[in-house]
């Protein structure tokens, strides 16, 4: 019965770092960058929804749509100012340094702004638990919207990406930027689009995370957003329904590591597996295999 | 050159050279600097703020009332350390560099070992909350207001034995922080010598801080009676949280790092009912001295309640004014010198203070007698 519980609360865990992965995924397979300010936009949008509710009063609903606009505007933001204009430069690092940068920006900031002390997450999220087995195994009701959630959310992006015109777009600027640029698509508005779609989905990403694990702080997004990449790389960067595999795969992973192994080498485990699927896949699961030209 | 030239220069000069050494001495030489290092931002930020603003406190009323050996005291402004061992000595020499003459700190273990060795022989170290027991190791003129780990560990065996609160007993806990394994190293060697069984005993890792549904459900099936968390406050408001989705009903027992979850915001503190802690204050506490403290805290800082740390960084200004008094200190001697007199004259002191009857060893140990608190309807009670 243990194993059923800890798998369980691995696909719990694991379906949070599924809905984190899939804006690095979404991100990373338009924009070609690795967006490390992710975790922390979703710090932003947790915070964002914690104020309007405690401190202005709003309803949950309103709250999170508050959150998913202000990321939104914040991922574009990010995208004009910091990005864009080193997209250009010589060297893929600068872009990826910039974001280490704006993500340390965003921490210090809410470090500014909310002060440095825990606060604790209030209830947005009121779905009760399903009690199955005779009360053997309880599933807390924010498993089960966080995963239906991912489903929702991994279904729409698909269907966006490939059936809408700004989605096929998307992946003319992902299959060869310059190419779509001579062919009339317009690639700063399609990566902007891809990085408020990415910030957006932060949003709700905050709010899954912290109504899981009820404690918000400056800091709170950037160990999720790094094990989201690690999500991410494992199912196939790039790959929407490999990020959402990938998560909840390595959410699974991590407690049976706990559970069986050691609960101090966990995280350990997690970089181990990472190391291995790019070593054995580099690709990831679901990554496709780009044969280049010579 | 006419004369009246001459003369007005020399005038000047002569004012200009017995102004600005006096204006330098008068500061020099009758106010004592103290500093204070802790982490005023960051993930510890409460526990470096209510030290130094407590500190603050205690040099207004030590002022008040005749000074360290009848000089006045400052405080000078934080060195916030982010409770960062680096940036603990860097803010150090900063701290020097402003005429630092003793420290009040550091207040977080990891930091206080790191100025430890950089303040021994030469600077009066007085550690409110530094609980390692390495933290005051590195010379003869470190002292200490609270418990070690180990001491923590150790006396809430004891008391959960004398109280027969449990016989089996689980804990929960940081291993990688210096403090939580600290305090719960002593508490499994002390749990063998006053007859608890540890069935259960979990870690968990800084980086890894979220989910704690492994251990807890481990815990709940060992069909322990008590858990042990010897972690700060921020770990255990999520730990509680958890605990009781999977319904653990069991004592929850913790100490000086627990104070504090009660102010955490937004917190259910029905969470926390029934908690029990091991701790030297409470600000609830109806003593004399404590009520004035809460009082003056609550006034200068917009109605916060001073927790644990406060209470000892209060204490530590005090104990300096008292070893000061004894050792007869004046601020124009040199650090070396402070520091030699203050930790003679520091092991002869008996303070009453608001953490208890205090008095300290040649090792710079504080000796006084913990109590234990009982969370009910948000407030701690005396558990006796």
């Amino acid at each position: 019965m243990s194993f059923i519980s800890y798998l369980k609360d691995g696909i719990s865990l694991g379906s949070i770092y599924a809905i984190i992965a899939l804006g690095y995924t979404m991100v990373y397979g338009i924009a070609k960058m690795l967006n490390f300010a992710h975790g922390d936009v979703i710090m932003v949008g947790a915070f964002v929804i914690l104020t309007a509710i405690t401190k202005a009063g709003l309803s949950p609903l309103l709250s999170v749509l508050i959150a998913i606009i202000f990321c939104t505007l914040l991922g574009i933001t990010i995208e004009s100012v910091a990005y864009r204009p080193l997209r250009k430069a010589s060297s893929n690092l600068a872009v990826l340094i910039t974001a280490i940068g704006v993500s340390y920006l965003l921490q210090n900031l809410a470090l500014l702004i909310f002060g440095a002390d825990a606060k604790s997450f209030v209830t947005v999220i009121d779905v009760p638990a399903v009690t199955l087995f005779d009360g053997k195994l309880v599933i807390k009701g924010i498993t089960i919207v966080t995963i239906v959630a991912c489903i929702v959310i991994m279904t729409c992006l698909t269907l966006f990406v490939k059936k809408t015109k700004p989605g096929r777009a998307m992946q003319a600027v992902s299959a060869d930027r310059d190419a779509a640029q001579l062919m009339g698509v317009n690639v700063n508005a399609t990566i902007s689009l891809t990085f408020a779609i990415g910030s957006g989905l932060a949003a709700i990403a905050g709010l899954l995370l912290c109504s899981a694990y009820p404690s918000l702080t400056a800091y709170t997004g950037a160990m999720p957003g790094i094990k989201a990449f690690v999500a991410a790389v494992f199912g196939g960067i790039g790959s929407i329904p490999g990020a959402m595999i990938g998560g909840i795969l390595l959410g699974v992973i991590e407690i049976m590591g706990k559970a069986y192994i050691s609960s101090q080498v966990a995280d350990a485990i997690v970089f181990a597996v990472l190391i291995i699927v790019l070593l054995v896949k580099p690709t990831g699961l679901f990554g496709k295999n780009i044969q280049e030209k010579v | 050159m006419n004369l009246k030239k001459v003369l007005s220069i020399t005038a000047v000069a002569a004012m200009a050279a017995a102004m600005v050494p006096s204006a330098v001495f008068a500061e020099d030489a009758e106010t004592f600097k103290v500093g204070v290092i802790g982490p005023m931002t960051g993930d510890y930020a409460q526990y470096g703020t209510n030290v130094y603003n407590a500190a603050v406190i205690a040099a207004e009323e030590v002022n008040a009332n005749g000074g360290f050996n009848g000089y006045n005291v400052e405080i000078l402004p934080a060195g916030d350390d982010q409770g960062d061992p680096e940036k603990a000595v860097n803010a150090f020499n900063d701290l020097l560099d402003n005429g630092m003459q003793m420290l009040c700190g550091t207040v977080t273990s990891g930091s206080c070992i790191a100025v430890g060795a950089e303040a021994a022989e030469s600077t009066f170290l007085f550690t409110p909350s530094a609980t390692a027991v390495d933290s005051i190791s590195a010379g003869s003129n470190e002292f200490r207001m609270c418990f070690t780990d180990p001491m923590q560990g150790t006396k809430s065996a004891q008391y959960i034995s004398e109280n027969k609160l449990a016989t089996k007993v689980a804990v929960l806990y940081d291993s990688m922080a210096d403090y939580n394994s600290g305090v719960h190293d002593a508490f499994v060697e002390a749990c063998g010598e006053y007859g608890l069984e540890v069935v259960a005993d979990e870690a968990y890792t800084t980086d890894n801080n979220t989910d704690y549904s492994v251990q807890l459900n481990k815990i709940a099936e060992s069909g322990a009676e008590l858990l042990f968390l010897p972690n700060y406050y921020s770990d255990n408001a999520l730990i509680l949280q958890q605990a009781a989705d999977i319904k653990l009903d069991i004592t929850i027992f913790g100490v000086d790092g627990m104070d504090g979850i009660l102010d955490v915001e937004n917190f259910d503190k029905s969470l926390a009912e029934g908690v029990m802690l091991l701790t030297p204050f409470s600000a609830t506490s109806e003593d004399e001295g404590t009520v004035k403290f809460v009082t003056a805290y609550n006034e200068a800082h917009n109605g916060e309640t001073p927790n644990q740390f406060a209470a000892d960084a209060y204490d530590v200004i005090f104990a300096m004014q008292a070893a000061a008094e004894i050792a007869g200190i004046t601020p124009d001697m040199s650090n070396e010198d402070i520091s030699a007199a203050m930790s003679e004259a520091l092991v002869q002191v008996e303070l009453k203070g608001i953490t208890g009857d205090s008095t300290w060893t040649e090792d710079g140990e504080c000796d006084k007698a913990p109590k234990a608190f009982v969370i009910k309807d948000g407030v701690y009670v005396d558990a006796n």
